[in-house]
């Protein structure tokens, strides 16, 4: 089986939010919950770039970890779905998550903040595969599709690549000999303990 | 001769084409526009002994939370919550459960060493044991519903089943956020009533000295509280503090500001609780199975005289000089 990862070649990102809308239209994401955003770091400077972020899927996720409920799962792809059945919407995965990834639909005090909403790698949840409430509840399931998530497939300028992990690290490899540069796979250390050896 | 020539500058003029072809790559690399990129390495290196930094970028979306790009702390308190949490409150709660058993097995019910003199004084009147009982009560199920929250899903998940104790964990978060207000209630007021009582004097060193009553042989003078009681008092009123502080941020997340300010003051909360729990478990025990005649001044208020007189023998002295002794057949009137 892959080991599914997201990888954002930074050189290449142009902020255009293509990914952003793609992924809020792909999986009717409620509002105020963004499940992959653009950041630009060094706004200004020689150094800009900008990175396209989302839940990572880690190795060994924290959210999972802490998760005291145990509502998190790890598919055959590596990917890290939740349950929204067995969510209690405690916030825990929020304070563990280091990539932000982690939002809650309503925004009010009093442990009011409603189930967990994130990226699931246009892979769904524990529902009956493209089943409606699996729709309604988790968005898209294109890998049951046998496609790969919208946000990569749509990227303008092939910044973003979501896909098996070796054959993403190949490919973005492969671009930083070609061109003599590359800022290095962003998340990955963090994420995956390992980063894309150049 | 003039063939071989021409061949000859050809062949110069190939190979100077080939240099230059070659050159321009190397000049290319002289304006690289990632030489000062930041990577991601360089970041976390950059953490090394500032462990709650956050890189922060621009972002073009409303939400300005959003613009966190990483936060790497959040593996620190996973750190936290998944093993120093965790053995803290083994060790406290577990800990203390196992001292008090291996207690009662060596020392036993610790006996009222004269007989019941059948007279009374009131110990703590009505509204006392109401707060005692709303915060005690209160702090039982915050207790439990607040393990849940650590310990469930080693305990009672497998027991249970998924759905089962998702819908259990939900009534104990309900219950632990609304029965928080009222423990808070209790604990100001236990402050307000008993503080009085519990300033520290040299009177409780003695008394700490003589082992109170429970490890060495018989009891030291006490006032109403002593010196283990005041230290119950002070743990409940300044650990009580600091759960309803750190639990109104938790509840409250928007007051808090950031993730990083949440995960210091679920640390805070989670600590103090555990710790807190111990000490309950403690103060359960003497107040129940641990000593003879100590649960009636919780339960009825009324303790009996010679009980108070070993166990409060100051306080005992001044209630008896004031007259405020209930029962008996030398308070009836006679006929």
């Amino acid at each position: 089986m892959a080991r599914m990862k997201f990888l954002c070649d930074a050189d290449r990102c142009i902020e255009c939010n293509a990914c952003v809308t793609a992924c809020k239209n792909e999986n009717e994401v409620p509002w105020g919950i963004n499940r992959r955003r653009v950041v630009t770091i060094n706004d200004g400077k020689p150094s800009e770039r900008s990175i396209s972020m989302a839940c990572m899927h880690c190795t060994d996720a924290p959210c999972a970890a802490v998760c005291p409920v145990d509502c998190f799962y790890t598919t055959a792809d590596a990917v890290v779905l939740h349950s929204k059945d067995l969510c209690i919407g405690c916030g825990y995965c929020f304070y563990a998550c280091p990539f932000g990834a982690p939002q809650y639909p309503k925004v009010g005090n009093f442990g009011s903040r409603g189930k967990m909403d994130k990226c699931t790698f246009c892979a769904g949840g524990p529902e009956v595969d493209l089943s409606p409430v699996e729709f309604q509840k988790y968005g898209s399931n294109r890998l049951a599709e046998g496609k790969l998530p919208l946000c990569a497939e749509m990227c303008s300028t092939k910044s973003l690549l979501a896909g098996d992990g070796a054959i993403i690290a190949q490919i973005y490899k492969e671009r930083v000999v070609k061109r003599g540069y590359g800022s290095g796979a962003w998340g990955w250390q963090t994420a995956y303990k390992e980063t894309v050896a150049i | 001769m003039r063939f071989s020539a021409k061949i000859r500058l050809l062949v110069t003029g190939l190979l100077l084409t080939f240099a230059v072809a070659l050159a321009v790559p190397a000049s290319a690399q002289q304006v690289n526009p990632t030489a000062d990129a930041m990577r991601e390495q360089q970041f976390l290196d950059a953490l090394k002994g500032n462990s709650s930094a956050e890189l922060q970028g621009r972002i073009t979306i409303p939400d300005q939370k959003a613009a966190t790009l990483q936060r790497p702390a959040g593996r620190e308190w996973r750190e936290f919550h998944q093993g120093t949490m965790l053995r803290v409150a083994v060790i406290s709660v577990l800990g203390t459960l196992l001292v008090l058993a291996a207690f009662y097995l060596i020392r036993g019910r610790i006996p009222m060493e004269t007989g019941p003199a059948g007279r009374t004084l009131t110990r703590f009147n009505a509204f006392e044991r109401f707060m005692h009982w709303l915060t005690a009560g209160c702090f039982i199920v915050l207790a439990l519903s607040g393990l849940n929250v650590t310990f469930g899903k080693m305990a009672l998940l497998p027991l249970v089943g998924p759905q089962a104790f998702t819908n259990i964990s939900v009534v104990a978060k309900w219950a632990h956020n609304f029965l928080a207000w009222p423990f808070m209630l209790g604990v100001a007021m236990m402050f307000v009533v008993w503080v009085k009582d519990n300033i520290p004097d040299a009177l409780d060193l003695r008394w700490f000295a003589a082992g109170g009553g429970i490890i060495g042989k018989g009891h030291p003078p006490a006032k109403r509280f002593n010196g283990g009681q005041k230290v119950v008092f002070w743990s409940v009123v300044l650990g009580g503090a600091a759960l309803s502080v750190s639990g109104f941020y938790l509840l409250f997340p928007f007051y808090a500001g950031g993730v990083l300010n949440l995960q210091f003051w679920n640390v805070v909360h989670g600590l103090v609780s555990v710790v807190m729990v111990a000490l309950m478990l403690g103060h359960i025990y003497i107040g129940s199975v641990g000593m003879e005649g100590a649960f009636d001044a919780m339960g009825s208020g009324e303790v009996d005289l010679n009980w108070a007189k070993a166990h409060h023998s100051l306080w005992a002295e001044d209630e008896l000089q004031k007259g405020q002794v209930n029962g008996g057949p030398r308070l009836q009137p006679a006929e």
